[in-house]
C-alpha cells in the first residue's frame, strides 16, 4: 500500500518510531486521529477509558508541532499555548499531566505541561500568566476564570488544538453549555483552531460532535474505536424468592453472598444507589465479616474529601479489599487493582451499568466482571434485560441543553470582567453555539438589559450597576462586583451543607442542612460509617461525639431517586414477555412461581400491550397501570390520568409509583373501562393537562434555586466576606415570589418553568410514551387480589401515606402471608 | 381600610391591616416593622437585578395607609432602612416632604446602620433599644428567654403588669396545611400573652415560620385579607 503523505511526515515518523521503541502498538483509531489532526480536521474520538484515548489527541498535537518545526522541534522552548485540555474531573488532571510529561521528556522535547484548576496555587497561576505552558489541563470553570483576565486573548492566540475530554459527561449539563460558550470564544481567538472531543459511547455520538463543533461551522469527523472489552455479568439469584416482592428488602438479606465474592477477588467496588444505603451496606458487611475491618472502606459524596482521597489512593496501591461506594466513583481515574464490581439494586440505565462494569479489569487482556444483586425479586427481570441490552449496545443518549439563559448571563459577566465585549461580535459567536442557536433577538436584548440596567429602563433613584457600556464595549468596572463574580463562576449548585465535626476536634464530613435540622440534640445518626450523637449546631458546624448506640438514623440525602431510562424500559418490556417461556435465562426461570401467579391472577404484559389492573381491597379501589417508563414519566403520567378521570367524576386519589408502573387509589370505584381508556391516555391536550394537573409552580420554584445562583442573583457568601455581604442575602424562594409578582416575564423565571417541562416532566419522553400507548393494545384485568406486579407499588403507597398505626414491616408481612 | 380588623389589647383599640400595619387608635399611631427601605436599591447597586417596583409599591402603601388613618405618628419597630445610604432613601425623603406634620419614631433594628446625622436630617426620632408608651413597650427583637429572666426580676420588685411588647425582626410566617399535602406559608401577625410580633412590612422579605402556642392569636395575611387562623 502506498503511504499517504501524512504518514510520511516527520512528526508521524518520529512519534510512531518512539512508540515502537516503547513496544507500544497504536490502535487503528489512534492512527486515524493522528492523521485527521495532521490534515487540520476537527472531530470526536469515541473510545472507552483505558484504551489510550489520551494518546490519540495528545500525540497528534506533538506530531503537528514537529511537522511545523522540522529542524528544531526538540529545541523550541516557550512556544505559547499549543494544546488546551479541558477535563471535567480535577482528579484526572494530575495523572494525565504526568503521562504527557513523560512522553515529552522521552521524546526530548522542551514542552511544558501545567494544570489549572481550583487547587492550583497563586504562584503557579502567576507563572502561567507570565509564560503559558505548551499544554494546559483545565476544568471548564477554571477556563471561564481565565476569560475574566485582561489580555486573555493573548494566551490563546498560539493555540492549535482544543481537546474536550469526557465530553459525554459534560454534554447535557450546564457545565457542557459553559464549555460550548468557551469554545465559541476560543475559536475566534486563534487563527486555525482544531477542536477535538473525546467521549465514551453514548446513543447520540453524532449529535455530541455536532454540539461541540457547532461554533467551527464545520461538521468534523467521528472516529470510533471498535474495541469491545469482554464483559461477564453474573446475577446473584436468591435461594428463596418472594412472589410478592417488596422493594428494598431483599438486598441486605443477600449481603452474605458478597463475602465470598470479595474474598475471591483482588479488589471489589460495591456500587450502591444512595448514600444512605451505602452506609447501611458498609455496616452490614463489617458485621458479617469482621475480618474485613481495615480492608473495606466507604466512599460517597458527603464524606470528607481528604478521606475520599485516601480511599482512592489506597485503591491504587491495593491496600483495600473492597470499597462500598455510590456514583461518587462512577468517574475518575482507573484503579488498576479493581477486578470485580458489584451493583446492588437497579442501575436504572444501560450506560451507567456498563460504565460501572468497566471500572473493573483494566489491564489489557483482562475481563470486566460485574455481579448484579437484586434488592427485590422483580429486579431479576431487570438483570435479564440488562444482559440483553448489553449485547444490543442500546446505550442511552445525552440530550444537549438549549437556551440556558442563566449560564449565558454568567458568561457575559465573565467576559465583561476581563477584556469587556462588543455585543455584536459576541452575539454572533453565541448564536454559533448549539445551545443558543435558536435564541431570539428580543431574548438577547433582554439579556443585555438585565446586565446593564437590571432589567428596567433607566430611572431616577436607580443605581443599578453591573456591566457598563464604554465606547460600545460592555465592561464591569467595579472591582467589588468583578471579584464577587469571579468567586461565583460555576454551574454546580450545592445544597446548603454543614460540616460535621467532633467536639474534641476532627472533621467527619458534610451533611445536608435539611437532614440535620430535623434532629434534636442527643439524636444519633450515621455518617462516614460512624455512629454520631448530635450535640449542637454552631456557625454552620454540626458538633458531634461518638456514640455507642445500636440504633441510629441514616441520613436520607436529597437528590431523590433515579428513574429508569427509556432504553432500559424498552428492553424490560421485551424481557417481561419472555416470562414462563423455556430458555428465558436463569433470572426469568427463577421467577417461574411469581410469573405463574401473575398469569393466573391477571396477565403478563407483552411488548405491544399496556396492562391495567383494577383491584378492590380493604384499602379501596386500586387502578394499576404498567407502562415501564420509569418513575419520572410515571409521576407525570399518573397526575395527568388522575386529573382526566376526575373530570369524568370528581374524586380524589392517592398516587404511588415505581419504575414499572403506577397506582391510583380511591375510596370509590374508578370509572375506567375499555370505552374510555384510550381517550384517557391519549396525548391530546397534553400540555394544558400537564399545567392543570401538576403543581408546576412548586417544581419551578425548586428549579429556580440553581438558576438564580448561576444567573448571579444569589450569593452563597465568600470566605471572610460573609458579614460584609450580609445585606445582600436572600433566598431563592423569596426571589421566585418577587419575580412572579413583580416581573413575571423575567427570562430566568421562564427558564425555570421550561426546565420543569423539559427536564422534570420530560415532556418529550412523556409524549413518546403516550404515542406508544395509543398504538398498543390496552388490556384491562380485574384480579380478585393483589398481583405480584402490583404489590411493590401498593406497599410503597402504604409507606408514604402511613394509614395504619401498625408497624409497616408487620403489615407487609401479614399481607404477603394472606396473598400466598 | 375595609379589611382591617379591630383587636382590643390592654384596653387599647388596635386596627390590624393586611397592609402589614397596626393602627393604635388612642394614640393615632401607626405601628409597623421591618420596612427595609432601600433594600432593592442596595441589591441593584451591587449588580443584582431585583425589580424596583417592589420598593415603589412599598413606599406607596406606607404613605397611603398613613393618609387613610390620618395617623399623626409612625412608629417603626426596627429595620426601617436596609443598609447604607442609597438613592432609594432620597426617594423616601421626597415623598415624606408631603407629610410634614407626621412624627416619625424608630426603634433601632440590626439593619439600621445609617449615621446619626442622616436620621437627624430626616427628622426621624431614634430610640436605641426600647420605647415605653402607655401600656406598650416597643423593641426590635423579642428574645423570649431573656425576657423571662427580666420579668422575673421586675415582678419581684414591681407587682404591676409588665408592658405588652411589640417587636419585629423575625418576619413571622405561619404554615397553613390544606388538603392532599398542600401547604402555604403566609406572613402573619402574632399576638401572644405578653408580646406581639409584627409581620415585615416590606414585600421583599422572607418568612420565619413560627409555632404558635394554644393561647396565641394569629392573623394570617392572605392577599388583601386578614384571616384569623387561631
Amino acid at each position: 500500500m502506498q503511504r499517504k503523505p501524512m504518514q510520511a511526515s516527520k512528526g508521524f515518523q518520529i512519534v510512531t518510531h518512539w512508540l515502537q521503541q516503547q513496544q507500544l502498538h497504536p490502535f487503528p483509531f489512534q492512527e486515524q486521529t493522528w492523521l485527521a489532526i495532521l490534515s487540520g480536521e476537527s472531530g470526536l474520538v469515541n473510545a472507552p477509558t483505558g484504551c489510550g484515548k489520551t494518546y490519540s489527541v495528545f500525540l497528534g498535537a506533538l506530531m503537528q508541532f514537529i511537522n511545523e518545526h522540522p529542524a528544531d522541534w526538540a529545541k523550541q522552548k516557550n512556544n505559547g499555548l499549543q494544546l488546551l485540555w479541558i477535563t471535567p474531573l480535577r482528579a484526572l488532571a494530575k495523572d494525565i499531566g504526568r503521562a504527557m510529561q513523560e512522553v515529552i521528556e522521552s521524546l526530548g522535547m522542551q514542552w511544558k505541561v501545567a494544570i489549572r484548576n481550583g487547587d492550583t496555587s497563586t504562584a503557579d497561576r502567576a507563572r502561567q500568566k507570565k509564560q503559558m505552558p505548551e499544554i494546559l489541563i483545565i476544568t471548564p470553570e477554571s477556563l471561564q476564570l481565565l476569560l475574566t483576565q485582561k489580555n486573555y486573548p493573548n494566551y490563546f492566540s498560539s493555540l492549535k488544538i482544543l481537546a474536550v475530554d469526557e465530553w459525554h459527561e459534560l454534554l447535557g449539563s450546564k457545565r457542557g453549555v459553559q464549555t460550548e460558550l468557551a469554545v465559541s470564544r476560543l475559536v475566534n481567538c486563534s487563527e486555525s483552531l482544531q477542536v477535538w472531543g473525546i467521549s465514551a459511547t453514548i446513543g447520540n455520538l453524532e449529535e455530541a460532535r455536532e454540539v461541540l463543533l457547532s461554533p467551527l461551522k464545520k461538521p468534523g469527523i467521528t472516529i470510533q474505536a471498535s474495541i469491545h472489552k469482554p464483559l461477564e455479568i453474573h446475577t446473584i439469584i436468591p435461594n428463596e424468592i418472594d412472589s410478592y416482592p417488596w422493594a428494598g428488602h431483599l438486598g441486605i438479606k443477600l449481603a452474605h453472598t458478597l463475602i465470598p465474592i470479595i474474598e475471591n477477588s483482588n479488589t471489589t467496588l460495591i456500587f450502591i444507589n444512595t448514600r444512605g444505603m451505602s452506609e447501611t451496606w458498609y455496616q452490614t458487611l463489617l458485621t458479617l465479616a469482621p475480618s474485613l475491618a481495615g480492608a473495606i472502606a466507604l466512599h460517597h459524596g458527603s464524606i470528607e474529601q481528604e478521606l475520599r482521597l485516601w480511599v482512592e489512593e489506597a485503591l491504587h496501591t491495593q491496600k483495600l479489599k473492597a470499597v462500598v461506594c455510590t456514583a461518587s466513583l462512577d468517574l475518575g481515574v482507573d484503579f488498576r487493582p479493581v477486578d470485580t464490581v458489584i451493583q446492588v439494586g437497579s442501575p436504572k440505565g444501560i450506560a451507567r451499568f456498563l460504565q460501572r462494569a468497566g471500572r473493573s479489569g483494566h489491564r489489557p487482556g483482562e475481563i470486566s466482571k460485574i455481579y448484579f444483586l437484586p434488592t427485590h425479586s422483580l429486579e431479576l427481570v431487570e438483570a435479564a434485560a440488562l444482559k440483553t441490552a448489553v449485547t444490543e449496545r442500546a446505550i442511552e443518549s445525552k440530550d444537549p441543553l438549549v437556551l440556558c439563559f442563566d449560564v449565558l448571563l454568567q458568561y457575559l459577566c465573565t467576559l465583561a470582567c476581563g477584556e469587556g465585549f462588543d455585543p455584536k461580535k459576541i452575539h454572533a459567536e453565541i448564536k454559533s453555539t448549539y445551545c443558543f442557536a435558536d435564541m431570539q433577538e428580543d431574548e438577547w436584548q433582554e439579556i443585555l438589559k438585565q446586565i446593564t440596567t437590571g432589567g428596567q429602563a433607566l430611572q431616577v433613584y436607580d443605581e443599578f450597576r453591573k456591566v457598563e457600556i464604554e465606547n460600545g464595549i460592555y465592561k464591569i468596572n467595579s472591582r467589588k462586583i468583578a471579584m464577587r463574580h469571579r468567586m461565583h463562576i460555576g454551574t454546580i449548585v450545592s445544597d446548603a451543607m454543614l460540616k460535621v465535626k467532633f467536639l474534641s476536634g476532627g472533621y467527619v464530613g458534610v451533611i445536608e442542612e435539611y437532614f440535620i435540622s430535623k434532629l434534636e440534640p442527643g439524636d444519633v445518626f450515621t455518617l462516614a460509617g460512624k455512629n454520631l450523637e448530635l450535640i449542637m449546631i454552631k456557625d454552620m458546624n454540626v458538633l458531634v461525639k461518638k456514640s455507642t448506640a445500636k440504633k441510629s438514623l441514616i441520613p436520607s440525602w436529597l437528590g431523590g431517586r433515579m428513574s429508569l431510562t427509556a432504553n432500559l424500559g424498552e428492553v424490560l418490556r421485551r424481557t417481561f414477555s419472555k416470562a414462563l417461556q423455556p430458555n428465558a435465562g436463569i433470572e426469568m426461570d427463577s421467577l417461574h412461581h411469581l410469573f405463574s401467579i401473575q398469569k393466573n391472577l391477571s396477565h403478563i404484559p407483552q411488548p405491544n400491550e399496556l396492562l391495567i389492573e383494577q383491584i378492590e381491597s380493604k384499602d379501596g379501589y386500586h387502578l394499576l397501570v404498567y407502562p415501564f417508563e420509569g418513575r419520572q414519566v410515571h409521576e407525570a403520567l399518573s397526575a395527568i390520568l388522575a386529573f382526566r378521570i376526575s373530570r369524568i367524576q370528581p374524586m380524589s386519589f392517592s398516587i404511588s409509583m415505581n419504575d414499572y408502573g403506577f397506582e391510583l387509589l380511591s375510596d370509590t370505584p374508578i370509572p375506567v373501562d375499555d370505552s374510555n381508556v384510550y381517550e384517557l391516555l391519549s396525548d391530546n391536550n397534553l400540555l394544558t393537562d400537564i399545567q392543570q394537573s401538576v403543581n408546576n409552580t412548586e417544581m419551578a420554584k425548586r428549579k429556580f434555586r440553581d438558576i438564580a445562583v448561576i444567573g448571579g442573583l444569589i450569593f452563597q457568601g465568600m470566605p471572610g466576606e460573609k458579614t460584609k455581604a450580609r445585606h445582600l442575602q436572600s433566598s431563592a424562594s423569596l426571589l421566585f415570589k418577587v419575580f412572579e409578582e413583580y416581573d413575571p416575564g423575567n427570562l430566568l423565571l421562564k427558564q425555570a418553568y421550561n426546565e420543569v417541562l423539559t427536564q422534570q416532566m420530560d415532556e418529550v419522553r412523556l409524549r413518546l410514551a403516550l404515542q406508544r400507548i395509543a398504538k398498543s393494545k390496552i388490556l384491562l384485568t380485574y384480579p380478585d387480589k393483589l398481583t405480584p406486579l402490583s404489590f411493590p407499588i401498593v406497599v410503597d403507597g402504604l409507606n408514604r401515606n402511613n394509614l395504619s398505626s401498625e408497624r409497616l414491616e408487620d403489615r407487609v408481612k401479614k399481607m404477603q402471608q394472606q396473598l400466598s | 381600610m375595609n379589611e382591617d380588623q379591630l383587636l382590643i389589647c390592654r384596653g387599647q383599640h388596635l386596627w390590624l391591616s393586611p397592609e402589614r400595619t397596626v393602627f393604635w387608635e388612642e394614640e393615632k399611631t401607626m405601628i409597623l416593622s421591618d420596612t427595609h427601605f432601600g433594600k432593592t436599591g442596595h441589591f441593584r447597586k451591587n449588580g443584582i437585578a431585583i425589580p424596583q417596583t417592589i420598593y415603589k409599591e412599598d413606599l406607596l402603601r406606607f404613605f397611603s395607609i398613613i393618609q387613610f388613618y390620618k395617623a399623626q405618628r409612625v412608629l417603626v419597630v426596627g429595620d426601617f432602612f436596609h443598609s447604607h445610604v442609597n438613592e432609594e432613601l432620597d426617594w423616601f425623603l421626597k415623598w415624606k416632604r408631603d407629610f410634614s406634620q407626621l412624627q416619625i419614631t424608630m426603634v433601632k433594628g440590626n439593619h439600621d446602620i445609617l449615621p446619626a446625622s442622616w436620621y437627624e436630617a430626616a427628622a426621624i426620632e431614634i430610640i436605641q433599644e426600647t420605647l415605653l408608651s402607655g401600656p406598650f413597650q416597643f423593641q426590635h427583637d423579642y428574645d423570649e428567654k431573656a425576657q423571662k429572666n427580666k420579668n422575673n426580676i421586675e415582678q419581684a420588685t414591681d407587682t404591676n403588669h409588665p408592658a405588652y411588647i411589640f417587636s419585629g425582626h423575625i418576619h413571622p410566617g405561619i404554615t397553613i396545611k390544606g388538603l392532599s399535602k398542600q401547604s402555604l406559608r403566609l406572613p402573619c401577625f402574632y399576638f401572644g400573652k405578653h408580646h406581639c410580633i409584627l409581620p415585615a412590612f416590606s414585600k421583599f422579605s422572607g418568612l420565619a415560620t413560627i409555632k404558635p402556642k394554644k393561647e396565641d392569636q394569629i392573623f394570617a395575611i392572605v392577599n388583601n385579607q386578614l384571616i384569623q387562623t387561631k
